[in-house]
């Protein structure tokens, strides 16, 4: 009898997990997923080619993991908060001891089937990690010098083996999804504020510090007509293509800047310039109130959810993934200096979108499991 | 558990907190990054769109079509032809070195011309169009056309260039063109314009003068093009216009006749109709063939041509300052006439030479011309009768009637750079020039067309054609078409005084010609359709010392730079007066004996071609 109820409760239990499915969220990322796959399509002039059909593949098994992952009970992914925190770190010394080597940084190891780019995955258990580590604590603890400390290794440890492949902006990315957590957990604000102007007043130095082609970078964003067609060369043919837009937009497959190759790194970073130079104004008002509703499904989750852990976890990796989007953004519109930052989903990358998809199918495990409280 | 639950409470209070700041951050982020999207998309749309066309619309300007220049009666004297070129463009070749050492296997290329040919290839992009050859003849371009079955890449190309079929006749009329160079393009607008590599421009005479008429505008390819440069594809092409076409008013035949009078002689000839100014002829000896210009001169050809002692480059012309010698006389007559200082029958008695503070001047006849009156004095070109005049009427005076008559001034005014404007000196212009005062005897010498004067032949001829219309002011032209004429209002107003002035001067150059005694009387033509009237001049070069006035030695006894100038001016036919010449023989001896006959050959022919040029002109008018 006993048995017998548990196998039906269980099978309600399935049943009642697909009930509680977010379906806006899910509807919100299969229709991003479409909307990359047919500008990835653009970047190929029209043909199915290698990149499309790669990252159909990659849209399909990632689209599936996460469901996979959504019906992985919130316990679980709560109990291997720390230890995926350390396989992470462990692949990322790895890459600084074997990675491959390709345009001048080491980011990426061999697993045969696939070039992970664990820089990417830290973003998403750097979170995991800290909202874990902050779920038990006392929000008199988390103040205390110690907790602060800790918490400050977690985040400088990727951060520092991530610098050294060099790639600063996947650091800054990672520091930022840390910081996010901080913030949450209830770290005084006082800390963030000193942080900052700690910051601006260390900022000469920082410079100082840089590596030449990133001090052009930053010379290049204040000013690019200083070396049109060189380091200026990718902001100024960004900005070209997304102004030469327009309302409506070139016309799908008709967008000439990245047809005809004046954009750079088009299927990854810049891909929102070849969406944006295609569907205009409009298009990408619409691409970003889908971004805005998946941000917005993503913190509702948080807030409905009993589970300290799962809170923390959705409200940090809503910003963090807000944050992402809106570097990028700001990037290909000339806001900020060039960094290397994907769009989530958007951009080619098969790490980067493994990252994303896991975080939604952890942000979707809480949505299934809203109602479990984690002891 | 109390404890833990409101611990709780205030984490949950504490998360919900940020949250909410963090939410409003990221709607005040989101409105940025909106607002800033609107601003490109919408608010700058125009600037960005020009600029992504700029980006991917790129111009090819072809070589525009050179206007052409006809004579009168239309025959192209500078005209277009197509030359056979061959391009290659190296990115579609599969093997370059074969390819390379294939064509100059075919095309029989020097060496030298085939470093040329790698060099400008490692210049260009591989999609580039590489010129191998742009003037390949019939046989070289059938031979590549045969072989094209192996020749990846090549291409054989038809392409428009400058010809002058009339070669070297009229070279210092229309000068010639060449590739333009830096300073060509930066001085010139049109040319800057229409500017393609390899563009052939007017580089001296008419082709440069009337360069923005001839140049025309460049076709213009409208490519699609990608980041590297490379076409994608053709959106648009403009034809270009043809540069505008010069209708000339010499007639190739005196030209040709010109040319050939003058051969293997440095000197000039010019044939001017008096009423219009139309140019008939306009010849500088030597020339050489302009079509040697047009693919770039090698450089035996120019060595040649620069190192010739008769310096086919100067157009002697316009350029050439010479002594108008005995062909001053009819002004400096015709100056004391008006100025009433003699009367026709003013008599001078010649006996070969006159004395003056001390410094002697001779007539060019040893024995003397006796008792000379003005007419004689013309007729016969007695030197002391015009040393007594001149003395008389004094250089200042002189100096007003020649300039009157158009000398001392450029004849085109601008439309040659290079001409010269000559010398007719007075008392101010030697205190100004070279800070000394006038002497006597060189208002005596300058009588005779020695001394400081200088003319050009052009400014002998219209001077000529001047007293030959009745003495009315006109205005040289070369170019037939309408708008071009700038018609001056003082065109036509009399320049004498008094008209009997001039039929006395127009009278003494009849009997030069055509009476016994008179200097060019061994060229006379008796047939009234012909007769013309001249007057000689022979301009020395070099002072005659009174040893070699004893030796008087034939003109061929004397070293050729010592020669004196042979001169010519005439007008005819007498009765009723249409053309009128200037003839110069550099170092040609004597005007009597060199230029005058040339003139009789001239006359000839200018007035047989006569009628024939009126009725080309009627019948003009009857077409339309």
């Amino acid at each position: 009898m006993y048995q017998h109820t548990r196998l039906t409760s269980n099978q309600f239990n399935f049943f009642q997990k697909f009930r509680n499915f977010d379906y806006i969220l899910l509807v919100c990322i299969l229709l991003l997923g479409f909307i990359s796959l047919a500008t990835m399509y653009s970047t190929e002039g029209g043909k199915v080619l290698f990149h499309t059909k790669s990252h159909f593949i990659k849209l399909i098994v990632f689209t599936v993991m996460m469901l996979i992952f959504s019906f992985i009970n919130i316990k679980f992914w709560f109990s291997i908060g720390y230890f995926s925190y350390f396989v992470v770190i462990s692949l990322l010394v790895w890459t600084y001891l074997f990675g491959i080597t390709s345009s001048g940084s080491k980011r990426w190891i061999d697993l045969y089937f696939i070039n992970l780019q664990p820089s990417e995955l830290m973003k998403i258990f750097i979170i995991l990690c800290l909202a874990k580590y902050f779920h038990r604590m006392k929000l008199e603890n988390v103040n205390s010098i110690y907790t602060i400390l800790t918490s400050l290794i977690i985040i400088i440890l990727p951060m520092g083996l991530v610098i050294v492949q060099p790639d600063l902006g996947t650091s800054v990315l990672i520091a930022i999804s840390g910081i996010a957590v901080l913030w949450f957990a209830g770290i005084n604000y006082k800390y963030f504020i000193y942080t900052i102007l700690g910051f601006l007043i260390l900022l000469p130095f920082i410079i100082a510090f840089l590596k030449p082609y990133q001090k052009l970078r930053v010379l290049t964003f204040l000013n690019p007509d200083r070396d049109p067609l060189g380091a200026g060369y990718q902001i100024i043919q960004s900005k070209i293509a997304v102004g030469s837009g327009g309302l409506f937009g070139k016309g799908f497959l008709k967008g000439t800047q990245s047809y005809l190759e004046f954009l750079p790194e088009k299927h990854t970073d810049f891909i929102f310039t070849l969406f944006s130079e295609e569907f205009g104004f409009v298009g990408s008002a619409l691409l970003l109130i889908i971004y805005a509703i998946i941000i917005y499904r993503i913190v509702a989750i948080g807030a409905s959810s009993r589970s300290y852990f799962a809170k923390i976890f959705c409200y940090s990796f809503g910003a963090a993934i807000f944050v992402y989007i809106t570097i990028n953004m700001s990037m290909v519109l000339g806001l900020l200096p060039i960094v290397g930052s994907p769009l989530p989903i958007m951009s080619y990358g098969g790490s980067s979108m493994l990252a994303t998809m896991m975080g939604f199918g952890v942000v979707m495990s809480a949505r299934v499991h809203s109602q479990q409280s984690i002891a | 558990m109390i404890n833990s639950s409101s611990d709780n409470a205030q984490k949950l209070n504490s998360i919900n907190r940020r949250m909410f700041i963090t939410g409003s951050l990221k709607f005040f982020i989101m409105f940025g990054i909106v607002s800033r999207l609107f601003l490109l998309q919408v608010k700058e749309n125009k600037k960005y769109l020009t600029l992504s066309d700029k980006n991917r619309i790129r111009e090819w300007k072809l070589a525009p079509v050179r206007g052409e220049f006809h004579d009168y009666f239309g025959n192209i004297i500078a005209g277009n032809f197509e030359s056979y070129q061959l391009h290659v463009i190296p990115e579609q070749v599969e093997d370059f070195r074969y390819l390379i050492y294939r064509l100059k296997d075919l095309l029989e290329l020097s060496d030298n011309e085939f470093k040329k040919i790698i060099k400008k290839k490692k210049e260009i992009k591989p999609w580039e169009t590489l010129i191998v050859s742009d003037n390949l003849s019939w046989t070289q371009f059938s031979k590549i056309n045969n072989h094209l079955y192996d020749l990846n890449g090549v291409k054989p190309v038809i392409s428009i260039s400058r010809n002058y079929p009339f070669g070297e006749n009229f070279t210092h009329v229309l000068g010639y063109v060449n590739q333009a160079n830096k300073n060509d393009i930066e001085s010139n607008e049109s040319i800057k314009k229409n500017f393609v590599p390899g563009l052939k421009i007017g580089k001296v005479g008419l082709e440069k003068s009337f360069e923005n008429k001839l140049i025309g505008t460049n076709d213009i390819e409208r490519y699609e093009v990608n980041a590297f440069g490379r076409r994608i594809s053709q959106l648009e092409f403009q034809k270009g216009k043809k540069g505008q076409t010069l209708r000339l008013t010499v007639d190739t035949k005196v030209q040709q006749l010109a040319n050939e009078l003058l051969k293997e002689q440095a000197g000039s000839i010019c044939v001017m109709d008096i009423y219009t100014g139309s140019i008939i002829a306009m010849h500088s000896s030597p020339s050489f063939d302009p079509n040697l210009f047009v693919f770039g001169i090698s450089q035996e050809d120019w060595q040649i041509i620069r190192n010739n002692p008769l310096k086919p480059l100067v157009n002697k012309t316009l350029q050439g300052n010479y002594s108008p010698g005995s062909t001053i006389k009819p002004i400096v007559a015709l100056s004391a006439l008006e100025n009433g200082i003699i009367n026709p029958n003013f008599t001078v008695k010649c006996t070969g030479k006159t004395e003056m503070y001390g410094e002697t001047y001779h007539c060019w006849k040893k024995k003397g011309h006796g008792f000379v009156s003005l007419r004689n004095g013309i007729k016969q070109s007695c030197d002391t009768y015009f040393y007594e005049v001149a003395r008389k009427l004094g250089v200042d005076k002189l100096s007003e009637t020649a300039k009157k008559f158009g000398l001392g001034e450029k004849v085109f005014g601008n439309l040659f750079d290079i001409e010269k404007q000559g010398l007719i000196p007075n008392t101010q212009w030697k205190k100004n020039a070279l800070g000394k005062g006038w002497l006597l005897g060189e208002t005596m010498i300058t009588g005779i067309g020695q001394g400081y004067i200088q003319t050009t032949p052009i400014q002998l001829c219209l001077m000529t054609a001047q007293i030959a219309n009745g003495g009315y002011k006109i205005y040289p032209k070369i170019i037939v078409n309408e708008e071009n004429n700038y018609q001056p209002s003082d065109k036509y107003i009399p320049l004498y005084k008094n008209s009997k002035n001039i039929k006395i001067i127009q009278d003494a150059m009849f009997g030069s010609t055509n009476e016994v005694m008179g200097t060019s009387y061994r060229s006379r033509i008796d047939d009234p359709k012909y007769q013309f009237a001249g007057k000689t001049g022979t301009a020395q070069v070099k002072k005659i010392t009174e040893r070699e006035r004893e030796l008087d030695l034939k003109t061929f006894e004397i070293p050729y730079e010592n020669r004196d100038h042979a001169l010519y001016i005439a007008f005819g036919p007498y009765k009723n007066p249409r053309y009128a010449l200037s003839i110069l023989v550099e170092h040609g001896g004597n005007g009597s004996t060199t230029a005058a006959p040339m003139a009789k050959k001239l006359f000839k022919l200018i007035i047989d071609r006569h009628l024939l040029r009126q009725s080309f002109n009627n019948k003009k008018y009857l077409e339309i």
